[in-house]
C-alpha cells in the first residue's frame, strides 16, 4: 500500500525488479502483518467471519486479476472454477478421509488443469468470443457436477466436510479459520506479486498489450496463455476448496454465474492489473451489502419500517447499486480504487507542488 | 430408425417453433454487436423488462392487448436509445471487458429494478390465445407456440425488408462494414448506432411478449438471454441470416436432446446441449456458419 511509489521512478533495472521497492516497504509490510496477527484480539466474532469472507474473495480475486487483468483473457467461468476446486476438497475430505492440506492444493490442481483445458479455445479465439466461451464452461461444469451423481453426492449436491484440522488444531471457530484463511491469503498475495514481476509475469502482460508484438520478441503465446488460465484457475480451486473447509459444505450454488461476475466486479472496481486492487475489490464487494443492510436498515428505522418489509427492498437495491456502481466506475475510473488510492498518494507526495 | 419415430418429429418440430422464438432475441444481438461491436449481455434482460412491461400492463393495470402492447414497445424503444446514449456511447475504444462488464452491470441493474417496481412474484401474461393443442400428422403444437413463432417470423421480414430495402437499412450496413468509411460517405453513425440499439430493444419488446406468455413473467425470463449466445456462436456474431439459423438450431437441438437425454440424467439437459454444441463452434468453426472470417494466426 505505502510500500511503493505512486509512479514509476526507477531509473535501474534491479529498481524494477525488487520486491521491496522503498525502504519503507519493509516497515510497512512488517506493522501490516502484525495488525493482521493482533486483529483477533480486538475484534469480535461478527468482524472475524466479515474478515474471513474478504479474505476468501481476495484469493479468488487475485486469481483472476492475473487471467483477467495482467493476462487479459477475460473469463466468465472463475466461479465454475472455484466449484471445481470445492468439490475435489470435499470429496477427498469426506470420502477418503484425507487431511485439510492435501484438500487444499489438489483442489487447486484439480481445477488448474480443468482450467487449462478450458483455456485451449483461447489459441484460436479471443475477446468476446473468449468470454462467450468461458461461460459455456460455467454452464458445462455446473451441469456436470450437478448430474453426475459420483461427483455431486445425489440430492441437492451438497457434501458435508469435516471440520478441517492441522497439527490436531481443529478450525472451529471464526477466530480459528482466520488463521486457516490468513496464510493462504498471504501466500496467494506474494506468489502473485512475484509472479507478476517475473519472466512469466512479463510474457503474461505482453500477451495482454499485444499478442502479435508478444510472439514477434519470443513469447510462446499458446502456452503462456494455457498456463494463466492453470495459475488463475489453480488460485480459484484453492479459494473454492477454502470456502469448502470454511463452511463445511461444498454446495454449487455457491459458486453459480453471478460469482463469477461478482469475482470480475472486484477486480475491474479493485483494478485491472493490479495485485493490491484485487485485494481492495474484494474487500468492497464483500462490505457493500453488509453496509448496505445497516446505512438502509437505519434509514427505514427512523420511518418506522421493520427489516422484515424491507427484505425485497433491500435485496433488489443491492443489485441496482452493485451493477451501478460497475458502471460508473467503468466510465469514470477504469483503473479502480487501485488507481484512486494512486492519486491520493501522489498528491501528498508532490504537495504543496502538485504540477 | 429414430426419424421415424413421430416423438422425434414432435421434438424437432416444437424445438424450431422455439427456435423462431430464440432467432427473434438473437437478432437483436447481432445488430447490436454488428453495428457497434459491443456484445450485449443484457440482451435477456431487456427481453424480462419488455415482458414485465407488458405483463404489468395487462395484469396489473388491465389494458386491452392493443394498447399493451404497443406502449410496452414504444418504451422498448425508449429504453434502447436511452441506454445506448448513457451508457454504452461514453465506452467507445475501452476494452473488451470494459464493455462486456458494462452489459453485466446493466442486467443487474435492470433486474433489481423490474423486481422493485413490480414485484419478484410470477406474472401472468394472458394473451387471447387458445390452450388447446392442435395436431398435425401426429405432431403436437400448441397455437400459442405457432402463433409466436408466426410473430417472430413476421418481425424478421419485416426487418430483413428493412435492411435490404430503406435508406436508413443500407446505411446500417454499411457502418457495419466499415465505420470509417460510411462516416466519410456522410452517413451519421451516431445516429445508426442508437437505432441498432432501438431495434434490439424493439426485437426485445417482442421477444418478452411472447417468452412472458410461455414461461411467466419475472426475473428468470433474463436466461433465456444466455441461449442467445449459442445461437449466434453457431451463426456467426456478425450475421444476421447466421442468428435466425443458429436459433432454430438451438431451439431444435435442446428440444430432441432433453427428450432422448432428459430420462436418464434428470432433468436439465435443456440447458446445456447448446453450450456443448457452442465450445464445439468454437473450436472448429469460430466464425461460426455466416460469421466473418478474420484470419489471424498468432
Amino acid at each position: 500500500m505505502i510500500n511503493r511509489e505512486c509512479g514509476v521512478y526507477q531509473t535501474t533495472y534491479q529498481g524494477d525488479m525488487a520486491l521491496y521497492p522503498l525502504p519503507l516497504a519493509k516497515i510497512s509490510y512488517a506493522l501490516l502483518l502484525l495488525v493482521l496477527l493482533a486483529l483477533p484480539l480486538a475484534a469480535d466474532s461478527h468482524t472475524m467471519a466479515i474478515m474471513n469472507l474478504i479474505g476468501l474473495a481476495a484469493i479468488g480475486a487475485i486469481g483472476l486479476n492475473i487471467l483477467t487483468g495482467y493476462t487479459g483473457q477475460v473469463s466468465l467461468g472463475h466461479g465454475a472454477f472455484m466449484m471445481v476446486g470445492s468439490y475435489t476438497a470435499a470429496i477427498l475430505s469426506s470420502r477418503y478421509g484425507m487431511p485439510f492440506w492435501v484438500g487444499l492444493p489438489a483442489g487447486g490442481a484439480v481445477a488448474a488443469a480443468v482450467g487449462a483445458f478450458f483455456g485451449i479455445p483461447s489459441l484460436r479465439i479471443k475477446g468476446l468470443y473468449l468470454a462467450i466461451s468461458t461461460l459455456a464452461a460455467q454452464f458445462i461444469i455446473e451441469w456436470c457436477i450437478n448430474h453426475i451423481p459420483w461427483i455431486g453426492g445425489g440430492a441437492q449436491s451438497s457434501i458435508y466436510v469435516p471440520t478441517p484440522t492441522l497439527f490436531g488444531w481443529p478450525f472451529n471457530t471464526e477466530y480459528r479459520r482466520y488463521f486457516m484463511v490468513l496464510p493462504v491469503l498471504i501466500l496467494a498475495y506474494v506468489g502473485a506479486q512475484n509472479l507478476v514481476r517475473s519472466r512469466v509475469g512479463r510474457a503474461f502482460i505482453a500477451i495482454r498489450d499485444r499478442d502479435v508484438a508478444a510472439e514477434i520478441i519470443g513469447v510462446d503465446i499458446f502456452k503462456y496463455k494455457l498456463l494463466a488460465f492453470a495459475v488463475s484457475s489453480f488460485y480459484a480451486g484453492v479459494a473454492g476448496a477454502l470456502w469448502t473447509y470454511y463452511l463445511k459444505i461444498a454446495n454449487y450454488e455457491h459458486f453459480i454465474l453471478s460469482t463469477s461476475i461478482s469475482y470480475l466486479a472486484m477486480i475491474i472496481i479493485g483494478g485491472l492489473g493490479s495485485v493490491l486492487g484485487s485485494v481492495f475489490g474484494a474487500v468492497f464487494i464483500t462490505l457493500l451489502p453488509i453496509v448496505l443492510v445497516y446505512v438502509v436498515e437505519g434509514i427505514a428505522r427512523l420511518f418506522g419500517f421493520t427489516y422484515a418489509s424491507i427484505a425485497d427492498f433491500l435485496a433488489n437495491l443491492r443489485l441496482i447499486i452493485y451493477g451501478g456502481l460497475i458502471i460508473l466506475f467503468l466510465a469514470i475510473e477504469p483503473e479502480g480504487l487501485y488507481r484512486m488510492w494512486g492519486n491520493i498518494k501522489r498528491y501528498f507526495r508532490f504537495w504543496p507542488f502538485s504540477y | 430408425m429414430f426419424f421415424m419415430d413421430p416423438f422425434f418429429w414432435d421434438l424437432f418440430v416444437n424445438g424450431l417453433l422455439i427456435g423462431c422464438m430464440y432467432a427473434l432475441v438473437a437478432v437483436g444481438f447481432v445488430l447490436i454487436y454488428k453495428a457497434t461491436s459491443v456484445i450485449n449481455f443484457a440482451q435477456g434482460d431487456l427481453v424480462m423488462f419488455g415482458g414485465y412491461i407488458a405483463a404489468a400492463g395487462l395484469s396489473l393495470y388491465h389494458l386491452p392487448l392493443w394498447t399493451a402492447a404497443p406502449i410496452m414497445l414504444a418504451l422498448m424503444v425508449a429504453l434502447g436509445f436511452a441506454v445506448e446514449r448513457g451508457i454504452l456511447r461514453p465506452l467507445i475504444g475501452q476494452p473488451v471487458v470494459s464493455v462486456v462488464m458494462v452489459t453485466i452491470g446493466l442486467a443487474l441493474v435492470f433486474q433489481g429494478l423490474a423486481a422493485m417496481i413490480w414485484g419478484a412474484a410470477t406474472i401472468n401474461m394472458p394473451l387471447p390465445i387458445p390452450l388447446k393443442p392442435l395436431i398435425i400428422w401426429e405432431i403436437f403444437i400448441s397455437p400459442i407456440n405457432l402463433v409466436a413463432a408466426g410473430l417472430c417470423v413476421a418481425f424478421l421480414v419485416v426487418f430483413a425488408y428493412f435492411f435490404r430495402r430503406s435508406r436508413m437499412g443500407i446505411a446500417m450496413r454499411a457502418v457495419a462494414d466499415d465505420q470509417q468509411s460510411a462516416m466519410s460517405v456522410g452517413i451519421n453513425v451516431r445516429v445508426v448506432f442508437a437505432i441498432s440499439w432501438a431495434i434490439a430493444g424493439l426485437a426485445s419488446g417482442i421477444g418478452g411478449l411472447v417468452w412472458g406468455n410461455m414461461l411467466g413473467v419475472d426475473t428468470h425470463l433474463a436466461l433465456v438471454g444466455l441461449k442467445v449466445f449459442p445461437a449466434v456462436i453457431l451463426g456467426g456474431l456478425d450475421s444476421v441470416p447466421g442468428a435466425v439459423l443458429g436459433g432454430l438450431i438451438v431451439g431444435a437441438v435442446e428440444s430432441v436432446a432433453a427428450g432422448y437425454v432428459d430420462p436418464y440424467v434428470g432433468g436439465g439437459t435443456k440447458d446445456f446441449a447448446p453450450f456443448i454444441i457452442m465450445i464445439l463452434a468454437l473450436m472448429i468453426r469460430p466464425y461460426g456458419f455466416f460469421g466473418r472470417e478474420i484470419i489471424e494466426r498468432v
